[in-house]
Protein backbone atom coordinates (compact mmCIF):
# COMPACT_ATOMS: atom_id res chain seq x y z
CA UNK A 1 0.00 0.00 0.00
CA UNK A 2 1.75 3.49 -0.49
CA UNK A 3 1.93 5.96 2.12
CA UNK A 4 1.41 8.87 0.18
CA UNK A 5 -0.64 9.12 -2.96
CA UNK A 6 -0.94 12.44 -5.12
CA UNK A 7 -3.72 12.27 -8.25
CA UNK A 8 -4.00 14.59 -10.58
CA UNK A 9 -3.04 17.60 -8.32
CA UNK A 10 -3.35 21.23 -9.39
CA UNK A 11 -2.08 24.24 -7.82
CA UNK A 12 -4.00 28.10 -9.05
CA UNK A 13 -2.62 30.99 -7.14
CA UNK A 14 -5.06 34.27 -7.68
CA UNK A 15 -3.05 37.22 -8.34
CA UNK A 16 -4.00 40.96 -9.29
CA UNK A 17 -3.21 41.91 -12.76
CA UNK A 18 -4.20 45.37 -13.55
CA UNK A 19 -6.17 47.23 -10.91
CA UNK A 20 -9.03 45.34 -9.38
CA UNK A 21 -8.86 42.19 -11.47
CA UNK A 22 -7.84 39.13 -10.41
CA UNK A 23 -6.14 36.36 -12.33
CA UNK A 24 -5.64 32.57 -11.65
CA UNK A 25 -2.68 31.35 -12.83
CA UNK A 26 -2.03 27.34 -12.74
CA UNK A 27 1.35 26.47 -11.74
CA UNK A 28 0.96 22.91 -11.15
CA UNK A 29 -1.25 20.72 -13.53
CA UNK A 30 -1.89 17.10 -13.77
CA UNK A 31 0.44 16.16 -11.15
CA UNK A 32 0.42 12.55 -9.84
CA UNK A 33 2.86 10.56 -7.76
CA UNK A 34 2.94 7.82 -5.15
CA UNK A 35 5.47 6.38 -2.29
CA UNK A 36 5.49 3.48 -0.43
CA UNK A 37 6.47 2.94 2.65
CA UNK A 38 10.76 2.51 3.27
CA UNK A 39 10.94 4.30 -0.16
CA UNK A 40 12.78 7.01 -1.02
CA UNK A 41 11.37 9.01 -4.13
CA UNK A 42 13.68 11.92 -5.76
CA UNK A 43 11.90 14.43 -7.05
CA UNK A 44 14.25 16.03 -9.61
CA UNK A 45 13.50 19.08 -12.85
CA UNK A 46 13.64 22.26 -14.12
CA UNK A 47 13.89 25.34 -11.43
CA UNK A 48 10.74 26.69 -11.12
CA UNK A 49 8.80 23.70 -11.94
CA UNK A 50 6.95 23.39 -8.80
CA UNK A 51 8.37 20.71 -6.87
CA UNK A 52 8.89 22.95 -3.49
CA UNK A 53 5.03 23.62 -4.13
CA UNK A 54 4.67 20.04 -4.17
CA UNK A 55 5.99 19.81 -0.40
CA UNK A 56 4.09 22.58 0.43
CA UNK A 57 0.59 21.41 -1.09
CA UNK A 58 1.66 18.14 0.85
CA UNK A 59 2.36 19.76 4.59
CA UNK A 60 -1.21 21.97 3.94
CA UNK A 61 1.15 25.35 4.23
CA UNK A 62 0.18 27.11 0.82
CA UNK A 63 -0.46 30.31 1.01
CA UNK A 64 -3.50 31.69 0.97
CA UNK A 65 -4.54 33.08 -2.53
CA UNK A 66 -3.62 29.08 -3.40
CA UNK A 67 -6.35 27.04 -5.19
CA UNK A 68 -5.30 23.20 -4.88
CA UNK A 69 -7.89 20.62 -6.70
CA UNK A 70 -6.89 17.15 -7.12
CA UNK A 71 -6.71 14.48 -4.31
CA UNK A 72 -3.96 13.48 -1.76
CA UNK A 73 -4.12 10.47 0.04
CA UNK A 74 -2.02 9.34 3.27
CA UNK A 75 -2.24 6.05 4.56
CA UNK A 76 -4.89 5.26 2.52
CA UNK A 77 -7.17 8.26 3.88
CA UNK A 78 -7.61 11.87 1.84
CA UNK A 79 -5.41 14.30 3.32
CA UNK A 80 -7.54 17.60 3.95
CA UNK A 81 -7.09 20.61 5.68
CA UNK A 82 -7.67 19.06 9.11
CA UNK A 83 -5.28 16.28 8.91
CA UNK A 84 -2.99 18.15 7.87
CA UNK A 85 -2.75 20.38 10.75
CA UNK A 86 -2.78 17.38 12.98
CA UNK A 87 -0.26 15.01 11.12
CA UNK A 88 2.37 18.13 10.50
CA UNK A 89 5.37 18.06 12.75
CA UNK A 90 4.10 14.46 14.09
CA UNK A 91 3.88 12.13 11.52
CA UNK A 92 4.63 14.31 7.99
CA UNK A 93 7.86 16.48 8.24
CA UNK A 94 9.39 19.10 6.27
CA UNK A 95 13.28 19.87 5.62
CA UNK A 96 12.55 23.37 4.22
CA UNK A 97 14.67 25.09 1.62
CA UNK A 98 16.41 28.32 3.55
CA UNK A 99 17.19 28.88 6.63
CA UNK A 100 14.82 31.82 7.36
CA UNK A 101 12.07 28.75 8.31
CA UNK A 102 14.24 29.03 11.56
CA UNK A 103 13.10 30.97 14.60
CA UNK A 104 15.60 34.09 14.20
CA UNK A 105 15.23 34.61 18.15
CA UNK A 106 15.82 30.79 19.21
CA UNK A 107 18.87 28.87 19.66
CA UNK A 108 19.06 26.03 17.51
CA UNK A 109 19.36 23.38 19.71
CA UNK A 110 16.38 24.02 21.74
CA UNK A 111 14.60 24.59 18.27
CA UNK A 112 15.68 21.50 17.02
CA UNK A 113 13.70 19.41 20.00
CA UNK A 114 10.14 19.51 20.63
CA UNK A 115 8.92 21.88 23.17
CA UNK A 116 8.80 20.57 26.42
CA UNK A 117 11.31 17.90 25.70
CA UNK A 118 12.77 15.97 27.78
CA UNK A 119 16.78 14.70 28.54
CA UNK A 120 16.37 11.78 26.03
CA UNK A 121 15.22 13.86 23.36
CA UNK A 122 18.02 16.52 24.53
CA UNK A 123 20.49 13.46 24.38
CA UNK A 124 19.04 12.44 20.55
CA UNK A 125 19.25 15.92 19.56
CA UNK A 126 23.37 16.18 20.40
CA UNK A 127 24.01 12.69 19.13
CA UNK A 128 22.30 13.34 15.81
CA UNK A 129 24.65 17.12 15.90
CA UNK A 130 27.49 14.89 16.13
CA UNK A 131 26.15 12.46 13.53
CA UNK A 132 26.32 15.66 11.19
CA UNK A 133 29.33 16.86 12.22
CA UNK A 134 28.11 20.01 13.74
CA UNK A 135 30.00 21.14 16.77
CA UNK A 136 28.54 20.51 20.34
CA UNK A 137 28.40 24.54 20.55
CA UNK A 138 26.33 25.12 17.87
CA UNK A 139 23.54 24.40 20.09
CA UNK A 140 23.53 27.42 21.36
CA UNK A 141 23.93 29.29 18.46
CA UNK A 142 21.32 31.74 17.38
CA UNK A 143 20.25 31.33 13.02
CA UNK A 144 22.17 33.83 11.94
CA UNK A 145 25.43 32.84 13.15
CA UNK A 146 24.92 29.52 11.23
CA UNK A 147 26.74 29.95 8.16
CA UNK A 148 24.79 28.04 4.99
CA UNK A 149 25.97 24.57 5.60
CA UNK A 150 25.31 24.49 9.14
CA UNK A 151 21.68 25.62 8.56
CA UNK A 152 20.80 22.88 6.23
CA UNK A 153 22.19 20.59 8.85
CA UNK A 154 20.22 22.29 11.94
CA UNK A 155 17.10 22.21 9.61
CA UNK A 156 17.76 18.36 8.55
CA UNK A 157 18.42 17.38 12.22
CA UNK A 158 14.69 18.97 13.12
CA UNK A 159 12.65 16.68 10.58
CA UNK A 160 15.00 13.49 11.24
CA UNK A 161 14.34 13.98 15.30
CA UNK A 162 10.41 14.44 15.17
CA UNK A 163 10.17 10.72 14.31
CA UNK A 164 7.73 11.94 11.17
CA UNK A 165 6.78 8.41 8.59
CA UNK A 166 6.84 10.80 5.79
CA UNK A 167 9.94 13.20 5.33
CA UNK A 168 9.88 15.80 2.71
CA UNK A 169 13.12 17.50 2.46
CA UNK A 170 13.45 20.62 -0.05
CA UNK A 171 17.05 20.43 -1.05
CA UNK A 172 18.61 19.32 2.00
CA UNK A 173 22.08 19.36 0.58
CA UNK A 174 23.43 22.36 -1.84
CA UNK A 175 25.82 23.89 0.30
CA UNK A 176 26.91 21.34 1.98
CA UNK A 177 30.37 19.87 1.15
CA UNK A 178 30.52 16.26 -0.78
CA UNK A 179 31.02 14.13 3.04
CA UNK A 180 28.24 16.03 4.99
CA UNK A 181 25.89 15.83 1.64
CA UNK A 182 26.74 12.14 1.48
CA UNK A 183 26.04 11.46 5.04
CA UNK A 184 22.76 13.08 4.67
CA UNK A 185 21.86 11.17 2.44
CA UNK A 186 22.68 7.86 4.23
CA UNK A 187 20.82 8.76 6.80
CA UNK A 188 17.98 9.37 4.92
CA UNK A 189 18.46 5.76 3.60
CA UNK A 190 18.54 4.01 6.90
CA UNK A 191 15.45 6.24 7.88
CA UNK A 192 13.88 5.01 4.88
CA UNK A 193 15.16 1.24 6.09
CA UNK A 194 13.17 1.37 9.26
CA UNK A 195 10.47 1.97 7.59
CA UNK A 196 9.88 5.58 6.34
CA UNK A 197 8.73 7.16 3.42
CA UNK A 198 11.01 10.38 1.75
CA UNK A 199 10.52 12.24 -0.50
CA UNK A 200 13.93 13.80 -1.97
CA UNK A 201 13.34 17.45 -3.99
CA UNK A 202 16.89 17.74 -5.20
CA UNK A 203 19.19 19.09 -8.03
CA UNK A 204 21.72 16.94 -6.86
CA UNK A 205 20.48 14.07 -9.24
CA UNK A 206 23.69 12.15 -8.78
CA UNK A 207 24.01 11.94 -5.40
CA UNK A 208 20.02 11.32 -4.86
CA UNK A 209 20.59 8.37 -7.50
CA UNK A 210 23.11 6.66 -4.98
CA UNK A 211 19.93 6.19 -2.11
CA UNK A 212 16.89 6.71 -4.31
CA UNK A 213 14.52 3.83 -4.95
CA UNK A 214 12.43 5.88 -7.72
CA UNK A 215 12.91 9.34 -9.61
CA UNK A 216 10.61 11.24 -10.65
CA UNK A 217 11.04 14.20 -13.46
CA UNK A 218 9.20 17.50 -12.85
CA UNK A 219 8.88 19.88 -16.48
CA UNK A 220 6.88 23.36 -16.25
CA UNK A 221 4.45 22.47 -13.48
CA UNK A 222 4.08 18.62 -13.84
CA UNK A 223 5.71 14.73 -13.70
CA UNK A 224 6.90 14.27 -17.20
CA UNK A 225 8.67 10.90 -16.47
CA UNK A 226 8.56 8.59 -13.20
CA UNK A 227 12.14 6.20 -13.63
CA UNK A 228 13.60 3.58 -11.08
CA UNK A 229 16.96 4.90 -9.97
CA UNK A 230 19.17 2.52 -12.38
CA UNK A 231 17.66 4.07 -15.87
CA UNK A 232 20.01 6.96 -15.08
CA UNK A 233 22.93 5.87 -16.73
CA UNK A 234 25.08 5.55 -19.93
CA UNK A 235 23.63 8.20 -22.56
CA UNK A 236 19.81 7.67 -20.65
CA UNK A 237 19.01 5.58 -23.50
CA UNK A 238 16.51 3.64 -21.06
CA UNK A 239 14.76 7.22 -20.30
CA UNK A 240 11.02 7.25 -21.34
CA UNK A 241 10.90 10.98 -21.63
CA UNK A 242 13.04 13.75 -24.14
CA UNK A 243 13.62 15.84 -21.52
CA UNK A 244 14.70 13.21 -18.90
CA UNK A 245 17.51 12.61 -20.90
CA UNK A 246 17.95 16.32 -21.29
CA UNK A 247 18.33 16.68 -17.63
CA UNK A 248 20.78 13.84 -17.71
CA UNK A 249 22.97 14.78 -20.23
CA UNK A 250 23.37 18.32 -19.39
CA UNK A 251 25.41 17.10 -15.79
CA UNK A 252 28.73 18.20 -15.67
CA UNK A 253 29.87 14.80 -15.09
CA UNK A 254 27.78 13.52 -18.33
CA UNK A 255 28.26 16.03 -21.54
CA UNK A 256 27.64 18.91 -19.75
CA UNK A 257 25.20 19.94 -23.19
CA UNK A 258 22.22 22.27 -22.75
CA UNK A 259 19.44 22.28 -24.77
CA UNK A 260 18.15 26.01 -26.13
CA UNK A 261 15.10 28.01 -24.66
CA UNK A 262 13.79 28.05 -21.41
CA UNK A 263 11.06 26.91 -19.12
CA UNK A 264 7.49 28.39 -20.09
CA UNK A 265 6.18 30.67 -17.52
CA UNK A 266 3.21 29.40 -15.74
CA UNK A 267 0.39 31.00 -17.59
CA UNK A 268 1.83 30.91 -20.80
CA UNK A 269 1.81 27.01 -21.05
CA UNK A 270 2.10 25.68 -24.44
CA UNK A 271 -1.16 23.75 -26.05
CA UNK A 272 0.13 20.71 -26.43
CA UNK A 273 3.05 18.62 -24.81
CA UNK A 274 4.87 21.70 -22.49
CA UNK A 275 8.50 20.30 -23.57
CA UNK A 276 7.29 20.69 -27.11
CA UNK A 277 8.62 23.91 -27.73
CA UNK A 278 12.19 23.07 -26.74
CA UNK A 279 11.69 19.04 -27.68
CA UNK A 280 14.22 17.70 -30.66
CA UNK A 281 11.82 15.16 -31.62
CA UNK A 282 8.77 16.90 -31.28
CA UNK A 283 5.72 16.77 -34.25
CA UNK A 284 3.17 18.51 -35.39
CA UNK A 285 1.12 16.68 -33.33
CA UNK A 286 2.83 17.28 -30.55
CA UNK A 287 1.55 20.94 -29.79
CA UNK A 288 -1.72 20.28 -30.22
CA UNK A 289 -2.44 17.47 -28.14
CA UNK A 290 -1.62 17.98 -24.42
CA UNK A 291 -0.34 13.93 -23.41
CA UNK A 292 -1.35 11.89 -20.45
CA UNK A 293 0.61 10.04 -18.37
CA UNK A 294 0.63 6.36 -19.29
CA UNK A 295 2.68 3.39 -18.16
CA UNK A 296 5.88 2.28 -20.14
CA UNK A 297 8.76 -0.20 -19.32
CA UNK A 298 7.84 -0.12 -15.41
CA UNK A 299 7.58 3.41 -15.16
CA UNK A 300 5.52 6.15 -16.48
CA UNK A 301 5.44 9.13 -19.19
CA UNK A 302 3.75 11.93 -20.81
CA UNK A 303 5.05 11.84 -24.25
CA UNK A 304 3.35 10.56 -27.02
CA UNK A 305 6.90 9.55 -28.70
CA UNK A 306 8.18 7.21 -26.30
CA UNK A 307 8.31 3.62 -26.90
CA UNK B 1 46.17 41.47 -15.46
CA UNK B 2 46.43 40.03 -11.92
CA UNK B 3 44.45 40.12 -8.92
CA UNK B 4 46.47 38.93 -5.84
CA UNK B 5 45.19 38.75 -2.21
CA UNK B 6 47.75 39.23 0.06
CA UNK B 7 48.40 38.38 4.06
CA UNK B 8 44.49 38.45 3.82
CA UNK B 9 43.02 38.33 7.74
CA UNK B 10 39.14 38.21 8.40
CA UNK B 11 36.90 37.59 11.53
CA UNK B 12 33.38 38.39 12.53
CA UNK B 13 33.22 40.29 15.78
CA UNK B 14 34.85 38.77 18.35
CA UNK B 15 35.11 35.57 17.05
CA UNK B 16 37.65 33.25 16.32
CA UNK B 17 39.71 34.10 12.72
CA UNK B 18 38.04 32.37 9.76
CA UNK B 19 41.67 32.97 7.69
CA UNK B 20 45.01 34.90 8.50
CA UNK B 21 47.79 35.20 6.29
CA UNK B 22 46.13 34.10 3.20
CA UNK B 23 47.26 34.60 -0.07
CA UNK B 24 45.88 33.97 -3.53
CA UNK B 25 46.40 35.25 -6.94
CA UNK B 26 44.57 34.89 -10.01
CA UNK B 27 45.32 35.55 -13.28
CA UNK B 28 43.27 37.14 -16.64
CA UNK B 29 41.87 34.20 -18.29
CA UNK B 30 42.16 31.88 -16.18
CA UNK B 31 39.79 29.74 -14.65
CA UNK B 32 40.51 28.95 -10.83
CA UNK B 33 38.11 26.63 -8.97
CA UNK B 34 38.01 27.32 -4.82
CA UNK B 35 36.51 23.98 -2.53
CA UNK B 36 36.46 23.49 0.89
CA UNK B 37 33.93 22.24 3.91
CA UNK B 38 31.09 25.35 4.45
CA UNK B 39 31.34 27.63 7.50
CA UNK B 40 34.61 28.30 6.58
CA UNK B 41 34.94 31.91 4.83
CA UNK B 42 34.82 31.02 1.10
CA UNK B 43 31.54 33.43 1.00
CA UNK B 44 33.75 35.74 2.95
CA UNK B 45 36.84 35.49 0.97
CA UNK B 46 34.62 36.31 -2.54
CA UNK B 47 33.15 39.23 -0.40
CA UNK B 48 35.94 40.79 0.41
CA UNK B 49 37.79 40.38 -3.41
CA UNK B 50 34.54 42.18 -4.63
CA UNK B 51 34.82 44.83 -2.21
CA UNK B 52 31.73 44.55 -0.48
CA UNK B 53 34.09 43.86 3.29
CA UNK B 54 36.95 45.39 4.06
CA UNK B 55 39.95 42.82 5.08
CA UNK B 56 40.92 43.57 9.02
CA UNK B 57 44.51 42.22 7.63
CA UNK B 58 46.58 42.95 4.30
CA UNK B 59 45.25 44.09 0.87
CA UNK B 60 43.28 42.98 -1.80
CA UNK B 61 45.86 44.40 -5.08
CA UNK B 62 44.95 44.66 -9.10
CA UNK B 63 48.03 44.50 -10.84
CA UNK B 64 50.09 45.96 -7.77
CA UNK B 65 47.32 48.69 -7.17
CA UNK B 66 44.72 48.76 -4.41
CA UNK B 67 41.09 47.90 -5.48
CA UNK B 68 39.51 51.37 -6.77
CA UNK B 69 37.51 52.78 -4.12
CA UNK B 70 34.23 54.39 -5.95
CA UNK B 71 33.31 54.02 -10.00
CA UNK B 72 32.63 50.71 -11.02
CA UNK B 73 34.57 47.98 -9.25
CA UNK B 74 36.31 45.39 -11.76
CA UNK B 75 35.76 42.67 -9.49
CA UNK B 76 32.32 41.22 -9.77
CA UNK B 77 30.47 38.88 -7.55
CA UNK B 78 27.35 36.89 -8.22
CA UNK B 79 25.67 35.24 -5.25
CA UNK B 80 24.48 31.78 -4.52
CA UNK B 81 20.95 32.93 -4.39
CA UNK B 82 19.59 35.47 -7.00
CA UNK B 83 16.23 36.30 -5.05
CA UNK B 84 17.94 38.10 -2.46
CA UNK B 85 20.58 39.88 -5.08
CA UNK B 86 18.11 41.85 -6.82
CA UNK B 87 15.78 44.37 -5.52
CA UNK B 88 11.94 42.78 -5.78
CA UNK B 89 10.24 46.18 -5.59
CA UNK B 90 12.41 46.80 -9.24
CA UNK B 91 11.08 45.56 -12.62
CA UNK B 92 13.86 43.33 -14.21
CA UNK B 93 14.98 45.99 -16.69
CA UNK B 94 15.91 47.99 -14.32
CA UNK B 95 18.15 45.54 -12.65
CA UNK B 96 19.90 44.59 -15.37
CA UNK B 97 20.38 48.46 -16.44
CA UNK B 98 22.15 48.97 -12.45
CA UNK B 99 25.36 48.31 -13.92
CA UNK B 100 24.96 50.24 -17.08
CA UNK B 101 23.15 49.12 -19.89
CA UNK B 102 24.69 45.32 -21.05
CA UNK B 103 25.48 45.05 -24.35
CA UNK B 104 22.79 42.88 -26.36
CA UNK B 105 24.76 40.01 -27.40
CA UNK B 106 25.49 39.44 -24.14
CA UNK B 107 21.73 39.17 -23.37
CA UNK B 108 21.12 36.94 -26.54
CA UNK B 109 24.01 34.95 -25.73
CA UNK B 110 22.76 34.27 -21.81
CA UNK B 111 18.93 32.97 -23.35
CA UNK B 112 17.21 36.33 -22.07
CA UNK B 113 14.03 36.69 -23.52
CA UNK B 114 13.12 40.45 -23.58
CA UNK B 115 10.01 39.60 -22.90
CA UNK B 116 11.08 39.15 -19.21
CA UNK B 117 12.50 42.87 -18.93
CA UNK B 118 8.70 43.71 -18.10
CA UNK B 119 8.40 41.22 -15.56
CA UNK B 120 9.26 41.57 -11.38
CA UNK B 121 11.84 39.68 -10.24
CA UNK B 122 8.89 36.85 -7.79
CA UNK B 123 7.71 36.23 -11.36
CA UNK B 124 10.88 34.55 -12.62
CA UNK B 125 11.93 31.22 -11.56
CA UNK B 126 15.70 31.30 -10.03
CA UNK B 127 17.33 30.16 -13.24
CA UNK B 128 15.71 32.63 -14.95
CA UNK B 129 17.17 35.42 -12.31
CA UNK B 130 20.28 33.80 -11.82
CA UNK B 131 20.49 34.92 -15.64
CA UNK B 132 20.10 38.50 -15.07
CA UNK B 133 22.82 38.78 -11.79
CA UNK B 134 24.90 37.31 -14.10
CA UNK B 135 24.31 39.58 -17.40
CA UNK B 136 24.47 42.34 -14.64
CA UNK B 137 27.83 41.48 -13.10
CA UNK B 138 29.38 41.06 -16.82
CA UNK B 139 29.73 45.02 -17.68
CA UNK B 140 32.13 46.22 -20.13
CA UNK B 141 34.84 46.83 -17.11
CA UNK B 142 34.54 43.74 -15.72
CA UNK B 143 37.87 42.01 -15.14
CA UNK B 144 37.44 38.98 -12.99
CA UNK B 145 34.05 37.16 -11.69
CA UNK B 146 33.87 35.50 -8.99
CA UNK B 147 30.98 33.13 -9.04
CA UNK B 148 30.10 31.85 -5.14
CA UNK B 149 28.14 29.05 -6.17
CA UNK B 150 26.55 30.47 -8.55
CA UNK B 151 24.62 27.26 -10.29
CA UNK B 152 23.69 25.48 -7.19
CA UNK B 153 20.29 26.25 -7.04
CA UNK B 154 20.13 25.67 -10.43
CA UNK B 155 19.18 22.58 -12.38
CA UNK B 156 21.07 21.07 -14.86
CA UNK B 157 20.17 22.36 -18.15
CA UNK B 158 19.98 25.49 -17.08
CA UNK B 159 23.64 25.25 -15.53
CA UNK B 160 24.72 23.68 -18.28
CA UNK B 161 23.51 26.99 -20.31
CA UNK B 162 24.57 29.49 -17.93
CA UNK B 163 28.37 28.08 -17.74
CA UNK B 164 28.53 27.40 -21.47
CA UNK B 165 27.72 31.55 -21.93
CA UNK B 166 29.75 32.39 -19.13
CA UNK B 167 32.99 30.81 -20.15
CA UNK B 168 32.46 32.22 -23.85
CA UNK B 169 31.92 35.28 -23.13
CA UNK B 170 35.30 34.81 -20.27
CA UNK B 171 37.14 33.55 -23.20
CA UNK B 172 36.20 36.62 -25.48
CA UNK B 173 36.84 38.98 -23.09
CA UNK B 174 39.37 36.98 -21.53
CA UNK B 175 38.47 37.34 -17.70
CA UNK B 176 39.87 35.98 -14.76
CA UNK B 177 36.86 33.42 -12.71
CA UNK B 178 36.89 32.38 -9.30
CA UNK B 179 34.51 29.23 -9.04
CA UNK B 180 33.53 28.54 -5.84
CA UNK B 181 31.48 25.03 -5.69
CA UNK B 182 30.96 21.95 -3.73
CA UNK B 183 30.52 20.18 -6.59
CA UNK B 184 33.76 18.06 -7.24
CA UNK B 185 32.08 17.18 -11.70
CA UNK B 186 31.79 20.97 -12.09
CA UNK B 187 34.63 22.36 -10.85
CA UNK B 188 36.42 19.59 -12.43
CA UNK B 189 34.77 19.98 -15.89
CA UNK B 190 35.06 24.03 -16.08
CA UNK B 191 38.66 24.78 -14.07
CA UNK B 192 41.73 25.08 -15.34
CA UNK B 193 43.62 24.57 -11.46
CA UNK B 194 41.88 24.18 -8.59
CA UNK B 195 42.95 25.37 -4.67
CA UNK B 196 41.87 23.57 -1.78
CA UNK B 197 40.53 25.99 1.22
CA UNK B 198 42.65 24.09 3.90
CA UNK B 199 45.88 24.66 1.75
CA UNK B 200 45.67 28.36 2.00
CA UNK B 201 44.39 28.80 5.26
CA UNK B 202 46.92 29.03 8.78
Amino acid sequence: MCKLEVENLSVSFSHYDRGLRQQMVEVIHGLSLSIKAGQIVAVVGSSGSGKSLLAHAIMGILPGNAVMAGRICYGGETLNAQRQATLRGKEMALVPQSVNYLDPLMRVGQQVRIPGADQVQAAQQRNLFERYGLEPGVEQLYPFQLSGGMARRVLLSTATLSGASLIIADEPTPGLHHEAARETLLHFRELADEGRSILLITHDIESALTVADKVAVFYAGTTVEIAAAEDFAGHGERLRHPYSRALWNALPQNQFQPIPGAQPLPGQLPDGCVFAPRCPAASAECSEIKPDMRKLRGGMVRCIHAS
Amino acid sequence: MRLEAKKLGYRYANDAWLFRKFDLSLQQGETVGLVGPSGRGKTTLARILAGYDTPLEGTVMLDGQPLPKRGYHPVQLVFQHPEEAVNPRWRIGRILNEGGQPDPFLLQELGIDQGWLERWPGELSGGELQRFCVARALGPQTRFLIADEMTTMLDAVSQAQVWHSVLAIAKQRNLGLLVISHEPSLIRRLCDRVIEWESLVH
